[in-house]
């Protein structure tokens, strides 16, 4: 798959319409580097003209802010929004909502305004443009779907229809979880608890999930971040339901539903 | 007459009390940081009107928000009532109200009768919630032996204030009945006139009736008015106040903290010069006057229905953490730093703070930032604030972050992702497949 970065672009003298930032999870963790490559597909598929900064791009300091590091998150976001100014990029899709909520409200206060939208929210808008269809791939009709609002898309930004409307297309049965949109429960990775082991308790955050994805009897959960994703992919692991229910991203549908 | 300068006289100690109790907690909050909430007026007070007037974030949970309702509104509405018996006890007349009104004043009187009886089923209700259901929200750790006898103090004490209402109203209506003295015929009485047939039918024992009664009531709400400060009913007043000054961020949206902006960017370049800057010598909160006054106005707004620990992902999975004790554990420490203050003159340091003695890491290390609480809370209380503001100090001059943390920021700040994989390995998903 060929990728076009921001520098390549620059020594060319273009400028892409919008900038993918992958994100740490999309460029390394290897069930979301294949999301990542899917939102690359779809942005390919429509003539989306787009870039990532590849190696220029470091992590926007969301792990450390969350976890109280507030001397690295600075490091990093004021490292970044040099490289991103630099490139005089307006327009930035994101592909994990932590970067999301980083970029697009705590950048600015340290010198970084760009317009930042979730992937989601990007298929939502081609959706509505006519741009993007549900056919010729994969179809859905009659499975049933549910969706798990991760925390930072959700009650941290008021996005909730946004990634419900790429599902809407898919002429699929679509159930909500008991606990849904504001009253959505955390998959249990969020303000850096991906990063160590769980305080102690009766179980895990992302089992208790579990119980709503299970009582949903949805066949395919949909997510639109990647720390769900491995949340509630380990989730049906436990639960020994990997045969039964498919945890895919919000972009990964859409993409099999178009046959990208 | 000397009925008359009794009232004045419990009426102006009663006021005199509650302003010395407030001025105490507004003392209190000022000991926190300054934060400028002052942009926005206009959506600040649409907030306010549809946050704590409108109470539209109760309805999450309707049985209860139909419940409180009947009270607040009841609380509201016969507070009309309340500014009669003051009239009345100043000037020593009886329904003062009753002449000017006219038929409307039998309305009101009605209306307040019907409220005065669903706010007695909802305080009934209430009761019944937290000592016969035992409902899980009102339990845990948190939930000592103060703040449950507080929850029923207060709703005992309401149902005693509308009991004696009714009954002052029903030996009130016999009075008017029997011609009596100066009981004019005034009001009307729909609930009260069955409450009649209970009490004796002399004048002069129904006028000891109403009397008592009507003193009753009066100096209950007055002792009432002073306890709200010592207790969780002071959300009544709170929470106007506390949701104008609501975050009207994006929930995800934490504050950058401008002393670290400065240093970082004098590291990254040599030349930079910093603004000034009054900032204390600390990074983030070990103790309560580390906090922001809208912080410590959140925990006295506090009402402990626990809508955000019951919400609580790590709460919910038996972690230590419960939200509601975070923002009863910084109310406890700032009335006690206040008592302090009191007692022994203002720079006096006990040698506790909020960090350990009242909160511990557990708790603050259980938290996802997930933002349930801060959506669940009624009046806009922002737990997950203090908790990450606890974790900066933690974090930044403890470093004492829990291990695996400490890797993760290591790995950030070394290759610039939270695992450790070369950042020159960034672009290598595009090559596979």
């Amino acid at each position: 798959m060929k990728i076009p970065t921001m520098a390549e672009l620059a020594a060319e003298g273009k400028q892409p319409e919008i900038l993918f930032w992958v994100g740490c999870a999309g460029s390394f963790d290897e069930r979301a580097q294949k999301i990542t490559r899917d939102i690359c597909k779809i942005l390919n598929h429509v003539g989306l003209s787009f870039a990532v900064l590849g190696t220029e791009e470091s992590c926007t300091g969301d792990p450390a802010k969350r976890a109280g590091n507030e001397f690295l998150f600075q490091m990093q976001a004021i490292a970044n929004i040099q490289v991103l100014n630099t490139y005089e990029i307006k327009k930035i899709v994101t592909g994990c909502p932590h970067c999301f909520n980083t970029l697009k409200n705590e950048y600015p206060g340290l010198g970084g305004n760009y317009e930042v939208i979730h992937h989601s929210q990007l298929i939502q808008q081609l959706i509505d443009e006519g741009k993007l269809k549900a056919e010729g791939g994969e179809s859905f009709k009659g499975k049933r779907i549910t969706y798990h609002d991760p925390c930072y898309l959700g009650r941290g930004n008021n996005v909730y229809e946004a990634p419900r409307k790429a599902l809407e297309v898919l002429d699929a049965e679509l159930v909500e979880l008991k606990r849904c949109k504001s009253n959505g429960l955390c998959c249990g990775a969020g303000g850096a608890q991906m990063f160590k082991e769980p305080e102690k308790g009766r179980k895990d955050v992302n089992i208790e999930r579990m119980a709503d994805v299970l009582e949903s009897k949805a066949s395919v959960v949909a997510a639109a971040c990647p720390f769900c994703m491995t949340m509630l992919s380990d989730g049906v692991k436990h639960e020994n339901k990997e045969q039964e229910i498919q945890v895919l991203d919000i972009a990964e549908i859409t993409a099999r539903a178009n046959g990208l | 007459m000397i009925a008359q300068i009794l009232f004045i006289i419990i009426l102006a100690t009663a006021i005199y009390l509650f302003s010395k109790n407030v001025g105490t907690i507004r003392r209190n909050i000022l000991l926190g940081k300054d934060t400028d909430r002052s942009d926005n007026p206009a959506l600040r007070w649409k907030t306010m009107a549809k946050i704590a007037l409108g109470q539209t974030k109760m309805v999450k949970r309707p049985l209860a928000a139909v419940m409180h309702f009947f009270i607040y509104v009841g609380f509201i509405i016969i507070n009309l009532e309340v500014m009669e018996i003051m009239l009345d006890g100043i000037f020593g007349s009886h329904r003062i109200f009753s002449k000017p009104l006219g038929s409307l004043y039998g309305l009101l009187i009605g209306g307040f009768e019907i409220l005065a009886v669903l706010v007695l089923v909802a305080c009934i209700t209430f009761l019944a919630r937290r000592n016969i259901a035992h409902l899980k929200r009102f339990s845990g750790v948190e939930m000592t032996e103060w703040p449950r006898s507080d929850a029923n103090y207060i709703l005992i004490i309401e149902i005693l204030l509308m009991t004696a209402f009714l009954t002052m109203n029903a030996a009130d209506h016999k009075l008017q009945l029997l011609n009596y003295g100066h009981y004019i015929k005034a009001g009307s009485f729909p609930i009260s006139r069955f409450i009649g047939p209970l009490l004796p039918d002399s004048a002069s024992s129904l006028e000891i009736v109403e009397r008592v009664c009507w003193w009753f009531h009066i100096i209950g709400i007055l002792a009432f008015l002073n306890y709200l400060p010592y207790s969780k009913h002071f959300h009544i007043l709170m929470a106007f106040p506390n949701t104008y000054y609501s975050n009207l961020n994006p929930k995800g949206k934490f504050t950058n903290m401008a002393s670290v902006t400065n240093e970082v960017k004098a590291m990254l370049d040599p030349s930079f010069v910093p603004e000034t800057i009054a900032e204390p010598g600390r990074f983030g909160v070990k103790d309560v006057t580390d906090l922001t006054w809208k912080n410590l106005l959140e925990a006295y707004t506090c009402t402990e229905c626990g809508r955000c620990t019951s919400v609580c992902p790590a709460n919910q999975t038996g972690k230590l953490l419960s939200p509601r004790k975070i923002m009863m554990d910084t109310r406890d420490r700032i009335t006690e730093v206040g008592k302090n203050i009191d007692k022994n003159g203002k720079d006096y340091q006990d040698d506790k703070s909020l960090l350990d003695n009242y909160i511990t890491r557990e708790e603050l290390w259980a938290c996802t930032t997930c933002n349930a609480c801060t959506e669940a809370c009624p009046v806009n209380i922002n737990p997950l604030e203090i908790i990450t503001e606890m974790r900066r100090y933690v974090v930044m001059e403890e470093s004492q972050a829990p291990a695996s943390l400490n890797n993760m920021f290591g790995n950030v700040e070394n290759n610039g992702a939270p695992w450790k994989y070369s950042a020159a390995d960034r672009l290598n998903w595009a090559q596979e497949k």
